[in-house]
């Protein structure tokens, strides 16, 4: 097959790219959540 | 709470959907299409080239709706989706640009030619950098959500000439394929299968992306909360 190697690399960079994408949104989300949750327990705390 | 778990579920359900015409894509891009005789496998890459672009092309569009949005009403809602689809959409459109240059060096011999649909997409992918910078950079929340609204309006002036430049100039870009009844059977079939999973792709993008500028929201007013409170 002629010019494999160019259709693997189109392949592998595009769903590189959208993995890391994806990854760095799961990630952040993960760590806002557990920033919101601290900070409302202490919004809690400060009000009772 | 019962909004919260209706979203989840309608998240998860846009997930699964996306996963399995994604899944699907894969099999008619590798197994199912018939090999092009002129280019041979490499224009398999077609597949998920066009894909990438028209969805740069929805994202753009959706930048420029919400910040004519944002620019009237002034409600921060509209500034986040827009700075999510601009996010995406450059995403894409680099992947355009990276995909282009390889189907490029194959079809032309050359990584890179100065070519108007080329170029006009280069334009387009700078024209987002500079968005995506002064949203991120701007020492004021409201004046870069205003400065970049002005860009996405303008901004996206570029997207029909990106989409026309292989018909407005003389260029070495194959031409509009699909309309002029160039694709048939199977490789259309293979086509718009690839274009509804990355649609999909794109939404479940968006609706993440704007969750996590929500969240991010969030966490700023609990901590100016805090503070007040001191």
């Amino acid at each position: 097959m002629e010019n494999l190697e160019y259709l693997a690399a189109a392949y592998s960079v595009i769903w590189l790219a959208i993995s890391v994408y994806m990854f760095i949104l799961y990630r952040r989300q993960r760590q806002l959540r557990r920033e919101i949750d601290s900070l409302k327990e202490k919004v809690k705390e400060k009000g009772g | 709470m019962q909004s919260l778990k209706r979203n989840a579920l309608s998240m998860s359900s846009l997930l699964g959907l996306t996963f399995v015409t994604m899944l699907a894509a894969q099999l008619l891009v590798f197994i199912y299409v018939p090999t092009e005789e002129t280019m041979g496998v490499v224009q398999r890459i077609f597949y998920f080239h066009v894909p990438l672009a028209w969805n740069s092309f929805i994202a753009f569009a959706v930048v420029f709706v919400c910040s004519i949005l944002y620019l009237r009403r002034r409600d921060m809602k509209w500034d986040r989706l827009a700075r999510t689809s601009a996010e995406i959409g450059f995403l894409f459109a680099s992947l355009v640009l990276i995909t282009g240059t390889i189907w490029s060096k194959t079809a032309w011999g050359t990584w890179w030619a100065w070519d108007p649909r080329l170029t006009t997409t280069l334009i387009l992918w700078f024209i987002y950098l500079a968005y995506l910078l002064i949203s991120a950079y701007a020492t004021e929340e409201s004046r870069g959500a205003r400065y970049a609204a002005v860009i996405g309006i303008i901004g996206f002036l570029d997207v029909p000439i990106v989409a026309l430049a292989i018909i407005l100039w003389r260029t070495q870009h194959p031409g509009p394929i699909i309309f002029e009844g160039g694709l048939t059977g199977a490789m259309l079939l293979t086509l718009m299968v690839c274009i509804l999973a990355f649609t999909l792709l794109y939404f479940c993008l968006l609706v993440q992306g704007t969750s996590l500028r929500r969240d991010r929201n969030e966490v700023k007013m609990l901590k100016r909360s805090i503070d007040e409170g001191k």
